[in-house]
Protein backbone atom coordinates (compact mmCIF):
# COMPACT_ATOMS: atom_id res chain seq x y z
CA UNK A 1 0.00 0.00 0.00
CA UNK A 2 1.63 3.28 -1.09
CA UNK A 3 1.57 6.01 1.62
CA UNK A 4 -0.45 9.37 1.69
CA UNK A 5 1.51 12.30 0.97
CA UNK A 6 -1.00 14.94 0.38
CA UNK A 7 -4.35 14.94 1.44
CA UNK A 8 -7.67 17.43 0.86
CA UNK A 9 -10.15 16.31 3.57
CA UNK A 10 -13.37 18.43 2.68
CA UNK A 11 -11.65 21.78 1.57
CA UNK A 12 -13.39 24.51 0.28
CA UNK A 13 -12.13 27.88 -0.17
CA UNK A 14 -13.27 31.35 -1.60
CA UNK A 15 -11.54 34.22 -1.81
CA UNK A 16 -13.84 36.71 0.22
CA UNK A 17 -16.71 36.18 2.70
CA UNK A 18 -18.92 37.67 -0.58
CA UNK A 19 -17.34 35.50 -3.27
CA UNK A 20 -18.59 32.46 -4.68
CA UNK A 21 -16.78 29.34 -3.58
CA UNK A 22 -13.58 28.14 -5.80
CA UNK A 23 -13.74 25.18 -4.21
CA UNK A 24 -16.24 23.18 -2.26
CA UNK A 25 -15.91 20.41 -0.49
CA UNK A 26 -13.18 18.73 -2.11
CA UNK A 27 -10.78 15.76 -0.98
CA UNK A 28 -8.51 13.26 -2.38
CA UNK A 29 -5.28 11.73 -2.08
CA UNK A 30 -2.09 11.94 -3.23
CA UNK A 31 0.63 9.29 -3.00
CA UNK A 32 4.50 9.13 -2.78
CA UNK A 33 6.26 9.28 -5.64
CA UNK A 34 3.11 9.39 -7.62
CA UNK A 35 2.21 11.80 -10.83
CA UNK A 36 -1.15 13.11 -10.75
CA UNK A 37 -2.50 15.27 -13.45
CA UNK A 38 -5.36 18.17 -12.59
CA UNK A 39 -7.29 19.08 -15.37
CA UNK A 40 -10.20 21.35 -15.68
CA UNK A 41 -11.93 24.39 -17.43
CA UNK A 42 -9.98 27.80 -16.71
CA UNK A 43 -11.98 28.87 -13.68
CA UNK A 44 -12.34 25.49 -12.24
CA UNK A 45 -10.16 25.79 -9.29
CA UNK A 46 -6.94 24.08 -10.63
CA UNK A 47 -4.68 26.65 -9.58
CA UNK A 48 -6.46 27.66 -6.19
CA UNK A 49 -5.65 23.51 -5.34
CA UNK A 50 -1.93 24.32 -5.89
CA UNK A 51 -1.42 27.77 -3.58
CA UNK A 52 -3.11 25.74 -0.88
CA UNK A 53 -0.76 22.82 -1.01
CA UNK A 54 1.98 25.26 0.18
CA UNK A 55 -0.22 27.28 2.31
CA UNK A 56 0.16 30.54 -0.28
CA UNK A 57 -3.85 30.43 0.59
CA UNK A 58 -5.58 28.43 3.57
CA UNK A 59 -9.26 27.24 3.17
CA UNK A 60 -12.01 28.29 4.91
CA UNK A 61 -13.49 24.99 5.55
CA UNK A 62 -11.56 21.28 5.70
CA UNK A 63 -8.26 20.35 6.35
CA UNK A 64 -5.15 19.81 4.11
CA UNK A 65 -2.37 17.31 5.43
CA UNK A 66 0.72 17.01 3.66
CA UNK A 67 3.44 14.74 4.76
CA UNK A 68 1.45 14.07 7.68
CA UNK A 69 1.17 17.57 8.50
CA UNK A 70 -1.99 20.50 8.74
CA UNK A 71 -0.98 23.35 6.40
CA UNK A 72 -1.55 26.37 9.06
CA UNK A 73 0.77 28.77 9.58
CA UNK A 74 2.31 26.54 12.45
CA UNK A 75 3.60 24.35 10.27
CA UNK A 76 3.73 26.18 6.60
CA UNK A 77 7.52 27.14 6.61
CA UNK A 78 8.48 23.32 7.38
CA UNK A 79 6.06 22.24 4.49
CA UNK A 80 7.38 24.67 1.84
CA UNK A 81 10.68 22.89 2.64
CA UNK A 82 9.04 19.95 0.55
CA UNK A 83 6.88 21.36 -1.51
CA UNK A 84 8.32 22.25 -4.53
CA UNK A 85 5.99 25.00 -7.13
CA UNK A 86 6.85 26.38 -10.84
CA UNK A 87 4.59 28.52 -12.45
CA UNK A 88 2.90 29.38 -15.61
CA UNK A 89 4.79 32.88 -16.21
CA UNK A 90 8.72 32.16 -16.52
CA UNK A 91 9.14 36.08 -16.27
CA UNK A 92 7.80 36.22 -12.82
CA UNK A 93 9.74 33.93 -10.94
CA UNK A 94 13.51 34.66 -10.97
CA UNK A 95 15.24 36.82 -8.32
CA UNK A 96 19.15 35.93 -9.31
CA UNK A 97 21.25 37.89 -11.71
CA UNK A 98 22.74 34.60 -12.83
CA UNK A 99 20.80 31.00 -13.21
CA UNK A 100 23.08 29.76 -10.94
CA UNK A 101 22.56 32.34 -8.52
CA UNK A 102 19.07 31.89 -9.02
CA UNK A 103 19.34 28.15 -8.31
CA UNK A 104 21.32 29.06 -5.18
CA UNK A 105 18.65 31.52 -3.67
CA UNK A 106 15.92 28.88 -2.00
CA UNK A 107 18.75 26.95 -0.85
CA UNK A 108 19.73 29.90 0.81
CA UNK A 109 16.80 30.92 2.91
CA UNK A 110 16.28 27.15 3.80
CA UNK A 111 20.45 27.75 5.55
CA UNK A 112 22.17 25.63 3.58
CA UNK A 113 25.53 24.94 3.45
CA UNK A 114 27.95 27.01 0.64
CA UNK A 115 29.60 23.17 -0.10
CA UNK A 116 26.94 21.60 0.00
CA UNK A 117 24.76 23.95 -2.42
CA UNK A 118 27.73 24.30 -4.88
CA UNK A 119 26.91 20.21 -4.97
CA UNK A 120 23.74 20.26 -5.27
CA UNK A 121 23.56 23.31 -8.44
CA UNK A 122 25.90 20.93 -10.66
CA UNK A 123 23.45 18.22 -9.69
CA UNK A 124 20.43 19.81 -10.31
CA UNK A 125 21.70 22.32 -13.52
CA UNK A 126 22.59 18.98 -14.56
CA UNK A 127 19.45 17.11 -14.49
CA UNK A 128 17.42 19.92 -16.24
CA UNK A 129 20.12 20.15 -18.87
CA UNK A 130 21.37 23.50 -17.98
CA UNK A 131 24.84 23.57 -16.96
CA UNK A 132 25.87 25.41 -19.69
CA UNK A 133 24.10 28.44 -18.90
CA UNK A 134 25.18 28.24 -15.35
CA UNK A 135 26.78 32.01 -15.49
CA UNK A 136 23.64 33.49 -18.00
CA UNK A 137 21.69 36.20 -17.09
CA UNK A 138 17.82 34.69 -16.75
CA UNK A 139 16.39 37.07 -18.86
CA UNK A 140 18.42 36.12 -21.79
CA UNK A 141 17.42 33.00 -21.56
CA UNK A 142 14.35 31.27 -23.52
CA UNK A 143 11.13 30.79 -22.22
CA UNK A 144 11.58 27.04 -22.20
CA UNK A 145 15.07 27.55 -20.76
CA UNK A 146 13.75 29.83 -17.97
CA UNK A 147 11.15 27.31 -17.03
CA UNK A 148 14.13 24.73 -16.61
CA UNK A 149 16.01 26.96 -14.54
CA UNK A 150 13.15 27.54 -12.57
CA UNK A 151 12.48 23.77 -12.40
CA UNK A 152 16.17 23.46 -11.37
CA UNK A 153 15.69 26.03 -8.57
CA UNK A 154 13.03 24.16 -7.31
CA UNK A 155 15.06 21.24 -7.21
CA UNK A 156 17.98 21.85 -5.40
CA UNK A 157 15.64 22.24 -2.09
CA UNK A 158 14.91 18.66 -2.61
CA UNK A 159 11.88 18.98 -2.82
CA UNK A 160 9.56 15.62 -2.08
CA UNK A 161 6.71 16.96 -4.60
CA UNK A 162 7.09 19.01 -7.31
CA UNK A 163 3.84 20.77 -8.59
CA UNK A 164 3.60 22.55 -12.17
CA UNK A 165 1.07 25.03 -12.50
CA UNK A 166 0.55 24.97 -15.91
CA UNK A 167 4.30 25.41 -16.15
CA UNK A 168 4.21 24.76 -20.17
CA UNK A 169 1.16 26.92 -20.76
CA UNK A 170 3.89 29.21 -22.33
CA UNK A 171 6.21 27.59 -24.60
CA UNK A 172 6.26 26.13 -28.05
CA UNK A 173 5.54 22.71 -28.31
CA UNK A 174 8.92 22.12 -28.72
CA UNK A 175 9.54 23.35 -25.67
CA UNK A 176 6.82 21.45 -23.96
CA UNK A 177 8.35 18.11 -24.88
CA UNK A 178 11.75 18.78 -23.37
CA UNK A 179 10.45 19.87 -20.15
CA UNK A 180 7.78 17.14 -19.80
CA UNK A 181 11.02 14.53 -20.72
CA UNK A 182 13.11 16.34 -18.08
CA UNK A 183 10.42 16.31 -15.27
CA UNK A 184 9.52 12.95 -16.09
CA UNK A 185 13.03 11.47 -15.99
CA UNK A 186 13.52 13.70 -12.51
CA UNK A 187 10.73 12.16 -11.18
CA UNK A 188 11.35 8.01 -11.78
CA UNK A 189 15.04 9.19 -10.40
CA UNK A 190 14.30 10.71 -7.51
CA UNK A 191 10.92 9.04 -6.25
CA UNK A 192 9.15 12.30 -5.66
CA UNK A 193 5.55 13.05 -6.53
CA UNK A 194 4.56 15.23 -9.32
CA UNK A 195 1.43 16.75 -9.77
CA UNK A 196 1.14 18.94 -13.00
CA UNK A 197 -2.00 20.90 -13.70
CA UNK A 198 -2.50 21.39 -17.25
CA UNK A 199 -4.58 21.93 -20.32
CA UNK A 200 -2.03 19.53 -22.16
CA UNK A 201 -3.61 16.11 -23.30
CA UNK A 202 -0.03 14.96 -23.92
CA UNK A 203 0.66 15.43 -20.17
CA UNK A 204 -2.45 14.16 -18.71
CA UNK A 205 -2.18 10.97 -20.80
CA UNK A 206 1.28 10.46 -19.32
CA UNK A 207 0.06 10.88 -15.61
CA UNK A 208 -0.58 7.46 -13.65
CA UNK A 209 -3.73 9.34 -12.38
CA UNK A 210 -5.96 12.69 -13.00
CA UNK A 211 -8.21 14.40 -11.00
CA UNK A 212 -10.69 16.15 -13.13
CA UNK A 213 -12.13 19.77 -11.49
CA UNK A 214 -15.04 21.34 -12.53
CA UNK A 215 -17.04 24.88 -10.70
CA UNK A 216 -14.91 23.50 -7.98
CA UNK A 217 -15.89 20.22 -7.75
CA UNK A 218 -14.03 17.07 -8.15
CA UNK A 219 -15.64 15.69 -10.81
CA UNK A 220 -13.61 12.71 -11.54
CA UNK A 221 -10.80 10.44 -10.71
CA UNK A 222 -9.13 7.61 -12.19
CA UNK A 223 -6.54 6.45 -14.49
CA UNK A 224 -6.29 8.33 -17.93
CA UNK A 225 -7.34 5.74 -20.03
CA UNK A 226 -11.04 5.48 -17.96
CA UNK A 227 -10.96 9.30 -17.96
CA UNK A 228 -10.63 9.93 -21.84
CA UNK A 229 -13.24 6.74 -22.16
CA UNK A 230 -15.91 9.79 -21.44
CA UNK A 231 -15.89 11.70 -24.10
CA UNK A 232 -18.85 13.46 -24.42
CA UNK A 233 -19.28 14.66 -21.27
CA UNK A 234 -15.31 15.65 -20.74
CA UNK A 235 -16.43 17.71 -24.16
CA UNK A 236 -19.60 19.00 -21.97
CA UNK A 237 -17.08 20.36 -18.99
CA UNK A 238 -15.10 22.10 -21.73
CA UNK A 239 -12.31 19.64 -22.07
CA UNK A 240 -10.73 18.06 -24.86
CA UNK A 241 -9.82 14.45 -26.14
CA UNK A 242 -7.53 13.18 -27.39
CA UNK A 243 -7.00 12.44 -31.18
CA UNK A 244 -6.69 8.89 -30.78
CA UNK A 245 -9.66 8.81 -28.61
CA UNK A 246 -12.42 10.77 -30.75
CA UNK A 247 -10.63 8.40 -33.86
CA UNK A 248 -11.25 5.47 -32.40
CA UNK A 249 -14.97 6.05 -31.47
CA UNK A 250 -15.01 6.97 -35.23
CA UNK A 251 -13.35 3.55 -36.29
CA UNK A 252 -16.11 2.31 -33.69
CA UNK A 253 -19.09 3.93 -35.86
CA UNK A 254 -17.34 2.18 -38.97
CA UNK A 255 -17.78 -1.31 -37.85
CA UNK A 256 -13.83 -1.62 -36.82
CA UNK A 257 -14.47 -2.86 -32.71
CA UNK A 258 -11.65 -0.80 -30.78
CA UNK A 259 -12.03 -2.39 -27.60
CA UNK A 260 -9.34 -0.74 -25.44
CA UNK A 261 -9.21 2.70 -25.40
CA UNK A 262 -5.97 3.61 -27.03
CA UNK A 263 -3.77 6.25 -25.52
CA UNK A 264 -1.08 7.14 -28.13
CA UNK A 265 -0.77 5.91 -31.84
CA UNK A 266 1.24 3.17 -31.05
CA UNK A 267 -1.84 1.43 -29.43
CA UNK A 268 -4.15 1.99 -31.96
CA UNK A 269 -1.96 1.02 -34.29
CA UNK A 270 -1.41 -2.28 -32.80
CA UNK A 271 -5.29 -2.78 -31.79
CA UNK A 272 -5.94 -2.12 -35.73
CA UNK A 273 -2.71 -4.20 -36.71
CA UNK A 274 -4.58 -7.27 -35.09
CA UNK A 275 -8.49 -6.66 -36.48
CA UNK A 276 -6.87 -6.48 -39.63
CA UNK A 277 -4.95 -9.87 -39.52
CA UNK A 278 -7.85 -11.79 -38.55
CA UNK A 279 -10.00 -10.18 -41.45
CA UNK B 1 -6.42 44.62 -48.45
CA UNK B 2 -3.93 42.42 -49.93
CA UNK B 3 -0.19 41.92 -47.83
CA UNK B 4 3.15 41.88 -49.70
CA UNK B 5 6.75 41.84 -48.35
CA UNK B 6 9.47 42.36 -50.78
CA UNK B 7 12.91 41.80 -49.48
CA UNK B 8 12.17 42.97 -46.28
CA UNK B 9 15.18 42.85 -43.69
CA UNK B 10 15.09 44.32 -40.32
CA UNK B 11 17.73 44.49 -38.10
CA UNK B 12 17.25 45.85 -34.00
CA UNK B 13 20.04 48.56 -33.13
CA UNK B 14 21.64 48.90 -36.65
CA UNK B 15 25.35 50.28 -36.91
CA UNK B 16 25.60 49.64 -33.67
CA UNK B 17 27.45 46.50 -31.49
CA UNK B 18 24.51 45.22 -30.58
CA UNK B 19 22.79 44.99 -33.67
CA UNK B 20 20.94 42.40 -34.24
CA UNK B 21 19.26 40.37 -37.51
CA UNK B 22 15.76 39.45 -37.32
CA UNK B 23 14.52 39.25 -40.82
CA UNK B 24 16.35 38.65 -43.70
CA UNK B 25 14.92 38.96 -46.99
CA UNK B 26 11.89 38.24 -46.75
CA UNK B 27 9.08 38.07 -49.23
CA UNK B 28 5.57 37.20 -49.64
CA UNK B 29 2.12 38.61 -50.82
CA UNK B 30 -0.67 37.45 -48.82
CA UNK B 31 -3.98 37.97 -51.64
CA UNK B 32 -6.98 40.01 -49.75
CA UNK B 33 -9.41 37.72 -48.05
CA UNK B 34 -7.02 35.33 -47.25
CA UNK B 35 -6.41 33.47 -44.09
CA UNK B 36 -2.58 33.30 -43.20
CA UNK B 37 -0.80 31.28 -40.45
CA UNK B 38 2.56 32.25 -39.57
CA UNK B 39 4.36 29.58 -37.76
CA UNK B 40 8.13 29.76 -36.37
CA UNK B 41 9.82 28.69 -33.19
CA UNK B 42 10.27 31.86 -30.38
CA UNK B 43 13.20 33.94 -31.90
CA UNK B 44 11.96 32.96 -35.93
CA UNK B 45 11.08 36.97 -36.80
CA UNK B 46 7.60 36.17 -36.26
CA UNK B 47 6.34 39.00 -33.77
CA UNK B 48 8.81 41.53 -35.61
CA UNK B 49 7.60 40.48 -39.39
CA UNK B 50 3.91 41.63 -37.49
CA UNK B 51 4.89 45.12 -36.65
CA UNK B 52 5.79 45.90 -39.57
CA UNK B 53 2.01 45.30 -40.59
CA UNK B 54 0.65 48.29 -39.14
CA UNK B 55 3.92 50.43 -39.44
CA UNK B 56 5.17 50.02 -35.86
CA UNK B 57 8.57 49.09 -37.11
CA UNK B 58 9.86 50.22 -41.04
CA UNK B 59 12.26 47.61 -42.48
CA UNK B 60 15.64 48.26 -42.90
CA UNK B 61 16.13 47.03 -46.09
CA UNK B 62 12.82 46.53 -48.99
CA UNK B 63 9.53 47.63 -49.07
CA UNK B 64 6.07 46.63 -47.00
CA UNK B 65 2.80 47.14 -48.94
CA UNK B 66 -0.16 47.04 -47.57
CA UNK B 67 -2.75 48.03 -49.87
CA UNK B 68 -2.08 51.02 -51.41
CA UNK B 69 0.11 51.40 -48.42
CA UNK B 70 3.86 51.39 -49.13
CA UNK B 71 6.58 51.40 -45.92
CA UNK B 72 10.06 51.38 -47.17
CA UNK B 73 13.25 51.59 -45.25
CA UNK B 74 13.28 54.59 -42.76
CA UNK B 75 9.91 56.06 -44.19
CA UNK B 76 7.16 55.40 -42.76
CA UNK B 77 3.65 56.47 -44.99
CA UNK B 78 2.29 60.01 -44.51
CA UNK B 79 -0.87 58.38 -43.51
CA UNK B 80 -0.05 56.01 -40.62
CA UNK B 81 -2.59 56.82 -38.89
CA UNK B 82 -5.05 55.98 -41.48
CA UNK B 83 -3.23 52.59 -41.79
CA UNK B 84 -3.73 51.57 -38.50
CA UNK B 85 -7.46 52.05 -38.34
CA UNK B 86 -7.44 49.83 -41.40
CA UNK B 87 -5.03 47.45 -39.70
CA UNK B 88 -5.88 45.90 -36.46
CA UNK B 89 -3.57 44.15 -34.41
CA UNK B 90 -4.51 41.86 -31.11
CA UNK B 91 -1.35 41.16 -29.34
CA UNK B 92 -0.52 38.74 -26.93
CA UNK B 93 -2.51 38.70 -23.93
CA UNK B 94 -4.20 41.76 -24.84
CA UNK B 95 -6.01 41.78 -21.73
CA UNK B 96 -3.12 43.54 -20.27
CA UNK B 97 -3.81 46.67 -21.55
CA UNK B 98 -7.49 47.23 -20.73
CA UNK B 99 -8.01 50.47 -18.52
CA UNK B 100 -10.72 52.25 -18.80
CA UNK B 101 -13.52 52.67 -16.08
CA UNK B 102 -16.35 50.78 -18.22
CA UNK B 103 -15.96 47.34 -20.98
CA UNK B 104 -18.21 50.19 -23.01
CA UNK B 105 -15.33 53.15 -22.51
CA UNK B 106 -12.60 50.81 -23.33
CA UNK B 107 -14.13 49.31 -26.40
CA UNK B 108 -14.72 52.78 -27.71
CA UNK B 109 -11.41 54.57 -27.25
CA UNK B 110 -9.84 52.92 -30.05
CA UNK B 111 -12.81 54.37 -32.55
CA UNK B 112 -13.02 57.66 -30.95
CA UNK B 113 -8.94 58.16 -31.21
CA UNK B 114 -9.51 57.37 -34.80
CA UNK B 115 -12.30 60.00 -35.10
CA UNK B 116 -15.47 57.64 -35.33
CA UNK B 117 -18.54 60.04 -34.14
CA UNK B 118 -20.19 58.45 -30.89
CA UNK B 119 -23.50 57.58 -32.17
CA UNK B 120 -21.57 55.34 -35.10
CA UNK B 121 -19.56 54.12 -32.19
CA UNK B 122 -22.50 53.03 -30.30
CA UNK B 123 -23.92 51.24 -33.21
CA UNK B 124 -20.73 49.57 -34.03
CA UNK B 125 -20.23 48.38 -30.17
CA UNK B 126 -24.03 46.85 -30.20
CA UNK B 127 -23.11 44.53 -33.64
CA UNK B 128 -19.55 43.62 -31.89
CA UNK B 129 -20.50 41.94 -28.97
CA UNK B 130 -22.78 39.17 -29.57
CA UNK B 131 -19.63 38.61 -32.59
CA UNK B 132 -16.85 38.07 -29.51
CA UNK B 133 -19.95 36.52 -27.19
CA UNK B 134 -20.11 39.07 -24.51
CA UNK B 135 -23.22 40.20 -23.16
CA UNK B 136 -24.43 43.79 -23.14
CA UNK B 137 -24.93 43.58 -19.83
CA UNK B 138 -20.93 43.83 -18.85
CA UNK B 139 -21.18 47.21 -20.99
CA UNK B 140 -21.27 49.20 -17.57
CA UNK B 141 -18.87 46.86 -15.51
CA UNK B 142 -15.18 47.03 -14.73
CA UNK B 143 -13.29 45.31 -17.40
CA UNK B 144 -10.99 44.22 -14.47
CA UNK B 145 -13.90 42.53 -12.56
CA UNK B 146 -14.29 40.00 -15.27
CA UNK B 147 -13.24 36.61 -15.97
CA UNK B 148 -9.94 35.97 -17.65
CA UNK B 149 -11.35 35.02 -21.16
CA UNK B 150 -14.13 37.75 -20.94
CA UNK B 151 -11.63 40.06 -20.47
CA UNK B 152 -9.87 39.31 -23.36
CA UNK B 153 -13.26 39.69 -25.42
CA UNK B 154 -13.42 43.33 -24.66
CA UNK B 155 -9.92 43.73 -25.80
CA UNK B 156 -10.36 42.34 -29.02
CA UNK B 157 -13.78 44.01 -29.38
CA UNK B 158 -11.63 47.11 -28.55
CA UNK B 159 -9.49 45.72 -32.24
CA UNK B 160 -12.43 45.29 -34.28
CA UNK B 161 -14.25 48.47 -32.80
CA UNK B 162 -12.30 50.11 -35.50
CA UNK B 163 -13.17 48.21 -38.21
CA UNK B 164 -10.28 46.99 -39.33
CA UNK B 165 -9.77 45.29 -42.72
CA UNK B 166 -6.95 43.25 -42.25
CA UNK B 167 -7.28 41.22 -38.56
CA UNK B 168 -3.47 40.51 -37.20
CA UNK B 169 -3.73 37.92 -34.03
CA UNK B 170 -0.66 37.07 -32.18
CA UNK B 171 -1.29 33.97 -30.74
CA UNK B 172 -4.73 34.98 -29.20
CA UNK B 173 -5.81 31.57 -27.97
CA UNK B 174 -2.39 31.12 -25.13
CA UNK B 175 -3.29 30.73 -21.56
CA UNK B 176 -7.20 29.94 -22.87
CA UNK B 177 -8.74 26.47 -21.90
CA UNK B 178 -9.39 23.60 -24.67
CA UNK B 179 -12.87 25.03 -24.89
CA UNK B 180 -12.50 28.50 -24.57
CA UNK B 181 -9.39 28.05 -27.40
CA UNK B 182 -11.61 26.47 -30.19
CA UNK B 183 -14.69 29.15 -29.14
CA UNK B 184 -12.36 32.13 -29.37
CA UNK B 185 -10.74 30.69 -33.12
CA UNK B 186 -14.37 29.99 -34.45
CA UNK B 187 -14.94 33.17 -33.49
CA UNK B 188 -12.02 35.03 -35.37
CA UNK B 189 -12.99 32.29 -38.25
CA UNK B 190 -16.26 33.54 -38.28
CA UNK B 191 -15.37 37.71 -38.39
CA UNK B 192 -12.95 36.91 -41.30
CA UNK B 193 -15.78 35.62 -43.10
CA UNK B 194 -18.39 37.53 -42.23
CA UNK B 195 -16.57 40.28 -42.75
CA UNK B 196 -14.29 39.79 -45.41
CA UNK B 197 -10.98 40.21 -43.49
CA UNK B 198 -7.76 39.11 -44.34
CA UNK B 199 -6.61 37.10 -41.19
CA UNK B 200 -3.06 36.97 -40.25
CA UNK B 201 -2.60 34.39 -36.99
CA UNK B 202 0.91 33.91 -35.56
CA UNK B 203 0.14 30.49 -33.88
CA UNK B 204 2.76 27.64 -32.51
CA UNK B 205 -0.35 25.41 -33.02
CA UNK B 206 -0.26 23.13 -35.93
CA UNK B 207 -3.55 22.51 -35.47
CA UNK B 208 -4.75 25.50 -35.81
CA UNK B 209 -3.42 26.49 -38.88
CA UNK B 210 -4.51 23.13 -40.50
CA UNK B 211 -7.73 24.04 -39.29
CA UNK B 212 -7.78 27.30 -40.69
CA UNK B 213 -5.42 28.93 -43.06
CA UNK B 214 -5.23 28.94 -46.56
CA UNK B 215 -1.71 29.96 -46.53
CA UNK B 216 0.88 28.84 -44.15
CA UNK B 217 4.70 30.71 -43.54
CA UNK B 218 6.81 28.75 -41.66
CA UNK B 219 9.56 31.63 -40.62
CA UNK B 220 13.25 30.08 -39.26
CA UNK B 221 15.92 32.41 -37.70
CA UNK B 222 14.53 35.53 -39.08
CA UNK B 223 13.95 34.26 -42.88
CA UNK B 224 11.05 32.80 -44.63
CA UNK B 225 11.40 28.62 -44.60
CA UNK B 226 8.57 27.92 -46.30
CA UNK B 227 5.05 28.63 -47.86
CA UNK B 228 1.84 27.50 -49.12
CA UNK B 229 -1.23 25.69 -48.57
CA UNK B 230 -1.43 23.85 -44.81
CA UNK B 231 -1.54 20.39 -47.03
CA UNK B 232 1.54 21.02 -48.81
CA UNK B 233 3.74 22.25 -46.46
CA UNK B 234 2.83 19.94 -43.52
CA UNK B 235 3.79 16.84 -45.29
CA UNK B 236 6.97 17.71 -45.74
CA UNK B 237 8.41 16.61 -42.44
CA UNK B 238 11.71 16.12 -42.72
CA UNK B 239 11.85 19.84 -43.86
CA UNK B 240 9.82 20.78 -40.76
CA UNK B 241 12.01 18.59 -38.26
CA UNK B 242 15.11 20.49 -39.49
CA UNK B 243 13.88 23.16 -37.65
CA UNK B 244 12.19 21.69 -35.25
CA UNK B 245 9.24 22.21 -35.60
CA UNK B 246 6.23 19.36 -35.23
CA UNK B 247 3.88 17.91 -38.04
CA UNK B 248 0.12 18.04 -37.44
CA UNK B 249 -0.92 14.95 -35.03
CA UNK B 250 -3.34 13.91 -38.38
CA UNK B 251 -0.38 13.62 -40.82
CA UNK B 252 1.67 11.92 -37.89
CA UNK B 253 -0.64 9.42 -37.49
CA UNK B 254 -1.02 8.72 -41.66
CA UNK B 255 2.67 8.66 -41.45
CA UNK B 256 2.82 5.46 -38.41
CA UNK B 257 -0.32 3.98 -40.24
CA UNK B 258 1.60 3.31 -43.83
CA UNK B 259 4.65 2.35 -41.73
CA UNK B 260 2.74 -0.70 -40.01
CA UNK B 261 0.32 -1.06 -42.77
CA UNK B 262 2.00 0.00 -45.75
CA UNK B 263 -0.41 1.54 -47.02
CA UNK B 264 -0.59 5.26 -47.94
CA UNK B 265 -3.22 7.54 -47.14
CA UNK B 266 -2.94 10.67 -48.35
CA UNK B 267 -3.94 13.81 -46.07
CA UNK B 268 -5.92 16.48 -47.50
CA UNK B 269 -7.48 18.36 -44.56
CA UNK B 270 -9.78 15.42 -44.02
CA UNK B 271 -12.15 15.13 -40.75
CA UNK B 272 -11.35 12.64 -38.21
CA UNK B 273 -14.56 11.13 -39.13
CA UNK B 274 -13.55 11.08 -42.67
CA UNK B 275 -10.20 9.52 -42.05
CA UNK B 276 -11.72 6.68 -40.25
CA UNK B 277 -13.88 5.56 -43.09
CA UNK B 278 -10.73 5.70 -45.03
CA UNK B 279 -8.64 3.51 -42.19
CA UNK B 280 -11.88 1.32 -41.93
CA UNK B 281 -11.72 0.79 -45.70
CA UNK B 282 -7.78 -0.57 -45.47
CA UNK B 283 -8.01 -2.80 -42.03
CA UNK B 284 -10.51 -4.31 -43.83
CA UNK B 285 -8.85 -5.45 -46.74
CA UNK B 286 -9.83 -3.30 -49.49
CA UNK B 287 -7.46 -2.42 -51.80
CA UNK B 288 -6.96 0.87 -52.32
CA UNK B 289 -4.96 1.41 -55.17
CA UNK B 290 -6.56 3.21 -58.02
Amino acid sequence: MREKFIEFRNVSFRYGDNEPWVLKNVSFDIYKDEWVAIIGHNGSGKSTIAKLMNGLLYPQEGEIIINGLPVNDKHVWEIRKFVGMVFQNPDNQFVGTTVQDDVAFGMENRGVPREEMILRIEEVLKAVRMEEYRLTEPHRLSGGQKQRAAIAGVLAIKPEVLILDEATAMLDPRGRKEIMQTVAEIQQQSEISLITITHDLQEVVKAERVIVMNNGKVWDEAKPREIFAKKDELRKIGLDVPFVAVLADELIQNGIMIKNEPLDHDEILEELWTLHSKM
Amino acid sequence: MDITFKDVSFIYQANSPFAHIALKDVSFHIPSGSFVAIIGHTGSGKSTLIQHLNGLITPTKGEVRIGDYRIHSGKKPDSLKELRSRVGVVFQYPEHQLFDETVEKDIAFGPKNFGVPAVEISKRINEILPAVGLDENLLDRSPFDLSGGQMRRVAIAGVLAVKPEILVLDEPTAGLDPKGQREMMDMFYNLHKDQGLTTVLVTHSMEDAVKYADQVIIMNKGSKYMEGPPEEVFVQRELLNQVQLDIPEIIQFLHAFETRFGSHIPFKRQTIERLAQEISQVVKGADLRE
